[in-house]
């Protein structure tokens, strides 16, 4: 970071300030590394930012998610007592409405995500990258949205849409009435 | 510093030598037994009148005979780290939950974390990325206060067509109150510095569901406290020892346990507990996200489902409000169906998003009676009636219920719930 850019940021810290200034601290915070932040860091944003090298086809994940995921997912990702992950059938307008991956979830970053940090419930962070990625890929095609050879990698996974990306409407903050 | 030593009896004309005090003290029970013999029935004192009691203890623990004052627990038998436990809200006096008993919402179980290598990093869009020991944090200026947490899903049974019958903890449990003390996460922010494109705060814990949630950076910045203290003691591992995100008045998950990550974002993580989870299903088929205010809301926990009254007088009703907006201002409670309604009285203190309790003497007459309580709070807004709330959202929203709640007492004083 330039002297320059150190300053403006420095300055931009003030702008950002609380209106009632919090309590000044003893400044003990340390300096985190590059490489520290990059061990910690595993948050994917919708446009494929923090996503990971690595690849996989649902072709490749359908082994993976036999062997690890199946047991409680069910076959094929629904009919197991864990949560229905593909499969619905009920539009989210009826009376019992299915909540899959493919009718509810607004963006296929948060596959990769969840996967990567949480799951196997009984062994979280024990898949590698191209695992995850082939079970996302796997599921994604569980729920009709990809082919079964089609490649899920850093490049392709931002670009998939949703069926229910605009599903949402945001609560907060809150907006005027016009 | 010399160990205290309690003194021993001072020798003193009164007390006289041993022999001669416990002469003195036979005598004084043979008069007394003549006394009751000669009046009434000798009753003799109870056992703990009798003899010693129990020695000191390091760690106090609730009465043997409260032994049912306990959270109730659901969780699946196959991934029991994954589950909730309630408040029994409903065998609880005044606004503090005990730490013991404040509710639990696990997505992975509970971690055993060792205070001496959690750290807190501090990263993304800030001026410098930052990382902070427990024991640094703990020389940071703090604060304290009093507020509610109630997890997004509470309530939920509220949504079904059948009351259901259940002690009001175990239906409205899913809220507790308890104060925090810690560091301002302001105080933090500060010292990394914020880029002007932060947004966002990706709040994260350090439990094997690694769960994370996306904050507004201006919730963050007005009343988010890194907690260190729960009521007092150093958090409960359940309620997120060594550090939690609170968020005073918003949704319990966005209440972060086991807090090791912030990440300063541009853009929301849309993590699955955002979208897929927490998000609530309207009639039209689009979801309500981000709806982090818990909303104002009322519950009368005596009398409540389950409980009986032991025959017509008076009865004190009592009961809790809330609201995430700010202070409660009113709570009517209505013994008629909500025909008519008369204002309870308010404890001391009324303190903004924390539980309020509200209390009412009732005569009853023996007859059948519904009884409701509705809050409204300091910005005017009136805890719903069922019907328009589920006319609102529909039934499938499951998370943030916060209707009026009715509760039938029958002519033999029992009370159940009822959707009235």
């Amino acid at each position: 970071m330039s002297m320059r850019d150190l300053t403006l940021t420095l300055l931009l810290a003030v702008a950002n300030a609380p209106a009632h200034a919090a309590p000044e601290g003893p400044r003990l915070g340390q300096p985190l590394e590059a490489a520290a932040i990059s061990a910690l860091d595993i948050t994917v944003f919708p446009d494929g930012t923090g996503l990971p090298p690595g690849q996989g086809t649902a072709v490749e994940g359908k082994a993976v998610y036999d062997a690890k995921c199946a047991a409680c997912h069910g076959p094929n990702g629904s009919g197991g007592s864990a949560e229905e992950l593909a499969g619905g059938r009920n539009p989210l307008t009826s009376a019992e409405p299915d909540k899959t991956i493919g009718t509810y979830w607004p963006y296929a970053s948060t596959v990769f995500d969840f996967i990567r940090r949480a799951m196997p419930l009984d062994a979280p962070r024990s898949l590698g990258n191209d695992e995850v990625y082939a079970v996302t890929a796997y599921l994604l095609h569980a729920n009709g949205i990809i082919g079964e050879h089609d490649r899920l990698d850093a490049a392709t996974l931002p670009k998939i849409r949703m069926p229910n990306a605009a599903g949402f409407v945001w609560v907060y903050p809150e907006r005027q009435p016009r | 510093m010399k160990p205290y030593i309690e003194p021993r009896t001072p020798p003193s004309e009164t007390a006289g030598t041993e022999p001669e005090r416990r002469r003195f003290l036979k005598a004084g029970l043979a008069v007394t037994g003549a006394a009751l013999a000669g009046t009434a029935q000798a009753v003799p004192p109870p056992p703990w009148m009798t003899r010693p009691g129990a020695p000191l203890s390091n760690y106090g623990q609730p009465s043997p005979h409260e032994r049912a004052v306990i959270r109730w627990i659901a969780a699946n038998a196959d991934a029991p780290g994954n589950g909730i436990s309630w408040t029994p809200l409903e065998r609880l006096e005044g606004i503090v939950t005990p730490s013991g008993l404040h509710f639990e919402r696990h997505h992975n179980g509970v971690p055993q974390i060792d205070p001496a290598v959690h750290r807190l990093a501090v990263h993304g869009r800030v001026g410098k990325a930052l990382s902070f020991g427990i024991d640094d944090l703990l020389r940071y200026p703090m604060t304290s206060r009093l507020c509610f947490i109630e997890c997004g899903g509470n309530s939920n049974a509220g949504w079904h067509q059948e009351p259901m019958q259940a002690p009001a903890g175990n239906i409205h449990g899913l809220a507790s109150c308890s104060e925090w003390t810690g560091v301002p996460l302001a105080t933090v922010l500060a010292e990394c510095g914020l880029q002007p494109n932060a947004q966002w705060l990706i709040a994260e814990g350090a439990d094997a569901a690694a769960m994370n949630v996306s904050i507004p950076l201006d919730k963050a910045l007005d009343d988010a406290l890194l907690a260190l203290y729960q009521n007092g003691e150093r958090l409960r591992p359940e309620n997120g020892y060594p550090l939690r995100l609170v968020l005073p008045g918003w949704e319990g998950v966005t209440n972060v346990k086991w807090l090791h990550r912030l990440q300063l974002a541009d853009q929301p993580a849309m993590a699955r507990n955002e979208t897929a989870k927490y998000t609530e299903l309207l009639p039209s088929g689009q979801a309500r996200q981000f709806s982090f205010v818990m909303e104002a809301k009322s519950l009368i926990t005596r009398p409540s489902a389950g409980q009986a009254l032991p025959g017509p007088g008076l009865h004190p009703i009592s009961g809790l409000a809330w609201s995430g907006r700010g202070a409660i201002r009113r709570v009517e409670v209505s013994t008629d169906g909500g025909k008519t309604w008369q204002d309870a009285a308010l404890d001391s203190p009324v303190l903004p998003k924390c539980f309020t309790r509200f209390r009412l003497s009732w005569r009853w007459d023996g007859s059948p009676a519904i009884l409701k309580s509705r809050a409204t709070d300091e910005t005017g807004y009136v805890q719903p009636e069922r019907q328009i709330l589920v006319a609102e959202r529909g039934r499938h929203g499951y998370f943030h219920y916060n209707a009026i709640v009715s509760w039938a007492v029958a002519a033999d004083g029992s009370v159940s719930h009822v959707h009235a």
